[in-house]
């Protein structure tokens, strides 16, 4: 028998999971560390070369048809009410094999990362790692909504135990809980939104709902309604505006976690579910419109927050909310191929950044770039590494970030977003600088006098190596491909400009001395006033918190001490002195006892007189 | 003699006895007294056994006779031992089950 690519999908995802299932199960497995992650790194490997092979192989069917293999999950008296099963297309086999890659690299990078871990904890991270990629996979080959709830529900588990890996440190355990809470805001709307159409429909299924949406023959009845409680699912996944707040609290997670979770693969889950379900979308325009402003304007808030972050890593938590933003926005402009294509560049490009700053942190022994100088003289493949993931993602030819923003770009034109497509080319002006501003600091001037300087481990600096040659390759081939992106010729020119302005900026301020910083801030007060404290959205979730919760808390607590409990009180007092009471007639006197037996016989002969 | 003559009798020895139970503070007393409305029983069932002319009263009166001895003496035999552990058999002194 010939293995085709669903039976290649089954291996991919059977991988991880065995891996998973074998350092959770076996305790002294787990306990060694080292073993576990040798393990983990092997299945992911094979993952790896299974999900080349499956997307070598090609997709199964040709198109036009149903590109799904089921089995019966809930069977019930009128056919299966759900079903699993693995979903082969284009898009999905792209993304198992940029979730593999990703997951693999960042598995070999945390071997080095975490090498001062005790045994058990990084057995446990390792287990970690194998049932997200499993997860991930999962969620990626899922043929309908139900089957990808599940797993979405598993990765944002993974994403919480991962985030508060160190759960020792409040701050990592409050930042976990923090990221669980808000995406389980948007996956409410999700799961409602999928029952929601399941009992319009009848089917979690995609393959009869694109059907019978490309035919024109889905009648749902608030159907508007339906396919905005899905998008909420995804606006907490994918850190949209008004729920990004988690993202940049989950970086006290280890950084190859926020590689592989927080940029490459979890949170794009929203913007890559939003792609697959593209067909039902196109049917709501207003959602769609929704879509796009709300992406927008999550990528141009996050960039400015980006520009005044001191932290490294939140700068990068930023600016993948405000990529985020991006993709969304060309979701909803009805571009989800412009969207996929920037999901799998970025995913490329923001691993790296991240690896790199994780390199980064090691050799400062800080996460504040202000405190940071001059690490390109002493580690110039990190600094070039880290180079072509900024110029990627400022968007500078030929790196594949200027095609993918390019592709993003043109989408929202053609789709006559005019007011997001400003705000898009605005971002990408922030963009440039925020993360030059990062290369200036970090990687230029003064080197801070430093006692030690550790040199990177060797699998750390060869993950980096890899990306970044990954980068170059990626858009070296879609530089040589002809591109034919639809949009207007001027569109490359002024995202170019847009980005080397952004550049200069960052130069003259940070590089050349030319502005003074704090002048800067001083033209943009306001947006730098709010940008600092994070526009109060955080604020605002406490105050509601507190407000409504505690509130509520304090009215239960109350009313538990004083309703409830004192009803069990008086219940209980009473029975006390009624028992008290009635104790008095037990005089321990037998004599008495039978004056009380012969004034009941009395009674009774009397009774039995009257009666 | 007719009937009722022997049941007032009885009923006197019966009331008599009560009396004896209640009032009695010695726990010897106590247990005369419960002697004594047992008796009580045992002449109205002679009696009437006498005036029906049916011998199950009398049967009946054999075994009451031989309980109250057996009663008699397993109620002595707990007054020695309260007697022993309490030195005293004033059954106003014996209310250890009080409430």
């Amino acid at each position: 028998m010939r293995i085709g690519s669903p039976e290649l999908a089954l291996l991919v995802l059977a991988l991880p999971f065995a891996s998973f299932l074998a350092i959770g199960l076996i305790r002294p497995l787990r306990r060694r560390g080292r073993p576990a992650a040798a393990v983990s790194i092997l299945a992911m490997a094979g993952a790896f070369l299974t999900a080349g092979a499956m997307s070598w192989q090609g997709i199964p069917v040709a198109r036009g048809l149903n590109p799904a293999v089921l089995w019966t999950w809930l069977p019930a008296d009128g056919g299966p009410m759900a079903s699993v099963g693995v979903w082969v297309d284009g898009m999905a086999m792209q993304m198992c094999v940029l979730v593999t890659l990703v997951s693999l690299l960042v598995q070999v990078y945390s071997w080095s990362y975490l090498a001062d871990e005790p045994p058990p904890s990084l057995g446990r991270y390792y287990a970690y790692q194998s049932l997200f990629a499993f997860s991930m996979l999962g969620l990626v080959l899922s043929p309908g909504f139900l089957q990808m709830f599940v797993f979405w529900e598993l990765v944002g588990l993974c994403s919480y135990l991962l985030i508060g890996y160190w759960y020792d440190r409040p701050s990592a355990a409050q930042a976990a809980v923090k990221a669980f809470w808000i995406t389980k805001l948007g996956d409410l709307g999700f799961v409602a939104g999928i029952v929601m159409l399941w009992s319009g429909t009848g089917t979690f299924d995609f393959w009869p709902l694109f059907q019978a949406a490309e035919g024109g023959a889905l009648h749902v009845d608030g159907l508007t309604t339906i396919m905005f409680l899905i998008y909420l699912g995804a606006v907490g996944k994918s850190a949209q505006f008004p729920l990004h707040v988690w993202l940049p609290d989950a970086m006290e997670g280890p950084t190859p976690v926020s590689a592989l979770i927080h940029a490459a693969t979890m949170v794009t889950a929203g913007v890559y579910m939003v792609a697959r379900a593209y067909p039902l979308f196109a049917l709501v325009p207003s959602v769609l419109t929704l879509i796009a402003w709300v992406g927008a304007f999550t990528a141009l808030l996050a960039a400015t927050m980006a520009c005044v972050e001191r932290d490294i890593k939140r700068v990068l938590a930023y600016s993948t909310v405000s990529q985020l933003g991006y993709m969304m926005a060309a979701n909803g402009a009805g571009a989800p191929e412009a969207a996929f294509q920037h999901l799998t560049t970025h995913g490329v490009f923001k691993a790296l950044l991240f690896l790199g700053a994780g390199i980064v942190i090691h050799h400062f022994h800080t996460n504040d770039v202000f405190r940071m100088g001059g690490l390109f003289g002493q580690r110039p493949w990190v600094g070039g590494s880290f180079l072509v993931a900024t110029l990627a993602l400022a968007g500078v030819w030929p790196l594949p970030g200027f095609f993918s923003k390019e592709a993003v770009l043109a989408g929202v034109l053609h789709a006559h977003l005019s007011v997001p497509f400003l705000m898009l080319l605005a971002t990408s002006f922030l963009t440039a600088f925020y993360m030059f501003r990062v290369v200036f600091l970090a990687f230029f001037g003064h080197a801070p006098v430093h006692h030690e300087h550790p040199e990177p481990p060797v699998a750390m600096d060869a993950v980096c190596r890899a990306l970044a040659v990954l980068t170059l390759a990626l858009g070296l081939r879609a530089a040589v491909a002809s591109h034919h992106v639809e949009g207007p010729a001027w569109l490359p020119w002024i995202s170019l400009t847009w980005a080397f302005a952004g550049i200069a900026l960052a130069w003259a301020t940070y590089q050349a001395g030319r502005l003074d910083p704090a002048r800067l801030a001083a033209a943009f007060a306001p947006i730098d006033f709010l940008a600092r404290r994070r526009y109060f959205l955080d604020d605002i979730y406490g105050g509601t918190y507190r407000l409504l919760l505690l509130g509520l808390s304090r009215v239960v607590g109350w009313v538990d001490r004083y309703v409830v409990d004192g009803v069990l009180n008086a219940l209980s007092a009473g029975a006390l002195r009624a028992g008290d009471a009635l104790r008095r007639i037990q005089t321990g006197q037998p004599q008495d006892y039978v004056y009380g037996v012969a004034l009941g016989v009395l009674l009774l002969l009397v009774w039995a007189q009257l009666g | 003699m007719p009937l009722h003559a022997y049941l007032v009798l009885a009923a006197l020895v019966f009331v008599i006895g009560l009396f004896g139970v209640l009032t009695r503070r010695n726990a010897v007393g106590i247990l005369l007294g419960i002697e004594l409305m047992l008796n009580a029983v045992n002449i109205n069932l002679v009696a009437f056994s006498r005036f029906r002319a049916d011998l199950a009263g009398l049967i009946f009166t054999l075994f009451t006779i031989a309980i109250t001895v057996a009663e008699v003496a397993v109620g002595l035999a707990i007054v020695i031992v309260i007697f022993r552990v309490r030195r005293t058999i004033e059954a106003d002194h014996l209310d250890l089950l009080r409430g």
